[in-house]
């Protein structure tokens, strides 16, 4: 499963910043409130949630240790 | 749902109380749920109550006249909080918002006097949890005093790193923060966040994986937070 921006369509102002910053053009403004499109391109950089003045964007991340993989070479 | 006995015996407050002396603290305990961003307690406000988180996570926090956030503390299943402000008799002394759906209990001021009265062992937990609450905090004044910005970060991702999962996931996860929680943590702007991510990942000690940040230099981030290496 893809994760996606958690987006707050209540919080949203309708400003367009997301739209402006958005490298895969993921976000659209779509009567005032913005909305998302095409989220298979996300690139999860939080670009979007840094510019939006309004906290309606939040990219939230899990922090997880690379397990670690034991190989043994056999003779 | 009403509050269940097996719930309150698992948080420390209730340690070492008997199921009858349960049964008598359960009468004064009210349950109190929050949706993901809902505010539950207001900086400045009247205190009331204290509060047990029984599942999500709560986060506890002060804001600046500027609008700055600081966040003090990130509470999951089994913690409590402002329970300063009930045995101070003060007013809420940081703000505190949901930040998962959560189940809390409550347990208010007068009630919890009345409690303490009558189970002594209830108030040597209660000077354990703040004692160790007030060393939370005397390590968060060091870090933001002496640590550089890097270096909080690097003890931020180690302390909420998990092998279990976030938070809605398998017990004992942490809840996953997004980059303004990790600056309002560390003490700083979002923007240096971002830098010292980047600067953390082209150091070799992190990757950006998507949605994940993945520590893949667990010594590398325990030299520069200065904690021992395990």
């Amino acid at each position: 499963m893809i994760v996606k921006p958690i987006l707050n369509e209540a919080l949203c102002n309708g400003c367009g910043l997301c739209v402006t910053v958005c490298q895969c053009g993921g976000m659209v403004i779509v009567g005032s409130i913005i909305k998302r499109v095409d989220v298979a391109d996300c690139r999860y950089c939080a670009e979007c949630e840094l510019v939006c003045p309004t906290g309606a964007i939040q990219c939230p991340f899990e922090i997880v240790i690379e397990e670690s993989i034991d190989i043994t070479f056999e003779e | 749902m009403a509050v269940e006995i097996g719930l309150l015996k698992s948080i420390p407050y209730f340690l070492g109380l008997s199921t009858a002396e349960l049964e008598a603290v359960k009468k004064h305990v009210f349950e109190q749920a929050a949706e993901r961003n809902d505010m539950i307690l207001m900086e400045g406000d009247p205190a009331n109550a204290v509060y047990f988180v029984v599942s999500g996570a709560v986060k506890v926090f002060k804001t600046s006249v500027e609008g700055k956030e600081q966040i003090l503390c990130i509470l999951k299943a089994g913690e409590s909080f402002n329970d300063v402000a009930i045995f101070d008799g003060g007013p809420n002394p940081a703000s505190a918002i949901a930040m998962t759906p959560v189940v809390l209990y409550g347990i208010n001021k007068t009630d919890m006097e009345a409690i303490i009265r009558s189970y002594p062992d209830l108030a040597a937990n209660v000077i354990r949890i703040l004692s160790k609450r007030v060393r939370h905090f005397v390590s968060l004044v060091e870090d933001l005093s002496f640590r550089h910005v890097t270096d909080r970060l690097a003890k931020l991702l180690l302390e909420y790193a998990t092998d279990h999962g976030p938070i809605g996931g398998e017990a004992g996860g942490h809840p996953r923060l997004t980059q303004q929680e990790m600056a309002a943590m560390v003490g700083t702007a979002r923007e240096v966040v971002g830098r010292s991510l980047k600067a953390l990942e082209e150091e070799g000690a992190i990757r950006m994986d998507r949605h994940r940040i993945v520590i893949v230099n667990k010594k590398r981030l325990e030299e520069m937070s200065g904690v021992a290496a395990g």
